[in-house]
């Protein structure tokens, strides 16, 4: 029985990590139409150095995500905090209003975005991009950082304060730094958001400011090379090596976290 | 005992000056609401009153107001399969993703232990997060004709067969279980590693086959797991539109590809909007339904 459950946990990864490592070794593959044999070339990953197409919005796509992970961090922080100290009336109601924002199916999230900011006059763009990203965001910073708080006892700010810290003082002294691992797990997490982010981004996306995904897409489906693989396996790396450190730093579903 | 929240402690000596508690929070809380408010809701607002709207509106043309976009399963009756098809699509991929995820989190519970357990859940979780876009079009790579598949199956082929099945709603199925199939195991092993050993050892003891135990206490007990679970991979399986589109081809018309057409072919908004709001509703209708399993089911925080 016990190997037998090896076997399936085994196979389970290997079905999950097929299509990765497809991509990855076919990057390296000489053939343009992903033949084989294998013939082992770097050759898509220099036609990538000279493709400004696809350059331009992996460097979008990275400064979004950046940005987005400066606004949504702090700001979801701040609610987190609100939510975690204390009951008041309505507190149910605006963790409820959290969870549309992450279980609504994106492409109506995108949809709804792409109506409201034309009506508006938002429109599209990278400051659409922008609003809608943070947006996608925010959500899972407050309930990151939200789990690591409820995680830290809240007699040790009250000590603190009844010690004759002022609120300030006794949030950055004590509450701030036992906070820290999940604030930067709420962090990456963010980054992590805006960088896979595919469909929002395909309706707010505007040819001159395009993400890496959406320029991806569009290349598929008009007939595409491996130098798509080539800067597709640079963007799942990158944002495995992200999740990667979330996992290390904020340890879901586990205790609060301690140094 | 604490009463109310930290913000006002019970000793706090009169001569502090404190602000009411309602004021910083709600300082702390507006920015994050407001910007949901704006990026999120109003959206969803905008969308349901477009959805009424004859025609996109524009400067020239005053607005008028209409029913008929919700007639659309009448009025375009091909609409009618493709919502079938869509249904048929979700339904398959979340019954292979509670079958498959509930079996490889019992095998991690009940076959691996301590920290190769951990290790081996990361690895399993760690796909999810990665981009689906990228990962879907490199399945169009393994399942083509003369793909990576014909290649590991090649001796056991007849001459000039394809097993590649590329362009089939089989193909859609595929990347959509291989994209949310992380869920339901990561729901299926917060319900199934709460369960005690001991009540297992103790059913063995007296007596009772795997098949009993599967039955009266594992499946029993994994069942929130696996509704909350099934939620999650439902929901967004039935608003799937880059799958079907990179994976079925001509096959791959969905709801979710009707309307993205609307929204950057046609250009029928209006249209576009109600039968996204329609979606909407059946979404909310479902969540609504399992709420209170959603969340003692776990993992809804690290959603997608």
């Amino acid at each position: 029985m016990i190997a037998a459950g090896r076997l399936l946990v085994w196979g389970a990864i290997a079905f999950l990590y097929t299509p990765i490592l497809v991509l990855i070794a076919m990057g390296f593959n000489a053939s343009p139409l992903y033949e084989l044999p294998f013939v082992f070339s770097t050759r898509w990953y220099e036609a990538l150095a000279e493709n400004r197409a696809l350059l331009r919005a992996g460097t979008n796509s990275v400064v979004l995500a950046l940005l987005t992970t400066a606004i949504a961090t702090p700001l979801g922080t701040m609610a987190a905090l609100a939510l975690a100290r204390g009951r008041f009336r309505g507190r149910t109601l605006l963790q409820l209003l959290l969870l549309p924002p992450i279980a609504i199916p994106w492409l109506i999230i995108g949809t709804a975005m792409l109506i409201f900011f034309f009506w508006v006059g938002i429109g599209r763009g990278f400051h659409a991009l922008l609003i809608g990203h943070v947006a996608l965001a925010l959500p899972y910073v407050v309930l990151i950082v939200g789990t690591g708080a409820a995680g830290i006892p809240p007699e040790l700010e009250d000590a603190a304060r009844s010690l004759g810290a002022p609120p300030l003082r006794s949030f950055r002294a004590v509450t701030l730094p036992l906070l820290t691992p999940a604030i930067l797990g709420a962090a990456l997490f963010a980054f992590a958001v805006s960088l896979d982010q595919f469909v929002v981004s395909y309706f707010l996306a505007t040819p001159g400011h395009s993400t890496l995904p959406v320029q991806i897409y569009g290349a598929i489906r008009k007939g595409f090379t491996p130098e798509i693989n080539a800067i597709s396996t640079i963007l799942l790396l990158g944002s495995m090596a992200v999740i990667l450190l979330f996992l290390l730093l904020a340890r879901p579903g586990r205790s609060h976290g301690q140094g | 005992m604490r009463s109310e929240g930290a913000t006002a402690p019970a000793h706090s000596r009169p001569e502090s000056m404190v602000l009411p508690a309602w004021i910083g929070r709600t300082a702390l809380l507006a920015p994050t609401y407001l910007w949901l408010a704006l990026a999120v809701f109003l959206p969803i607002l905008a969308m349901l009153a477009f959805s009424f709207m004859a025609a996109t509106p524009s400067a020239r043309q005053p607005v008028v107001w209409t029913l008929e976009h919700y007639r659309a399963f009448i009025d375009k009756p091909y609409l009618v399969p493709v919502a079938l098809t869509t249904l048929r699509i979700a339904l398959v991929t979340t019954l292979l993703c509670a079958a498959l995820g509930f079996l490889v989190a019992l095998a991690l519970v009940r076959s691996v232990a301590g920290r190769a357990r951990e290790v081996l859940l990361v690895l399993i979780l760690l796909p999810f997060w990665t981009n689906a876009l990228v990962r879907t079009f490199s399945w169009t790579m393994v399942i083509r004709d003369n793909g990576l598949l014909d290649l590991a199956l090649g001796p056991l082929l007849p001459e000039g067969a394809t097993a590649g099945f590329l362009y089939t709603r089989a193909a859609i199925v595929l990347g959509l279980v291989h994209g949310y199939l992380p869920y339901m195991v990561l729901t299926c092993y917060i319900a199934l590693s709460s369960i005690d050993r001991d009540l297992i050892e103790a059913a063995q003891s007296l007596g009772a086959r795997w098949w009993t135990v599967l039955g009266r206490i594992l499946l029993p007990l994994a069942m929130p797991g696996l509704v909350s679970g099934a939620v999650l991979v439902f929901v967004p399986t039935v608003g799937a539109f880059m799958e079907p589109r990179i994976l079925g081809g001509r096959v791959g018309m969905t709801l979710g590809t009707v309307i993205e057409d609307q929204f950057t072919q046609a250009f029928d908004w209006p249209l576009g909007a109600s039968l996204a709001f329609t979606m909407l509703l059946v979404v909310l209708g479902i969540m609504a339904t399992f709420a209170g399993i959603l969340r003692r089911g776990g993992g809804l925080g690290l959603a997608r």
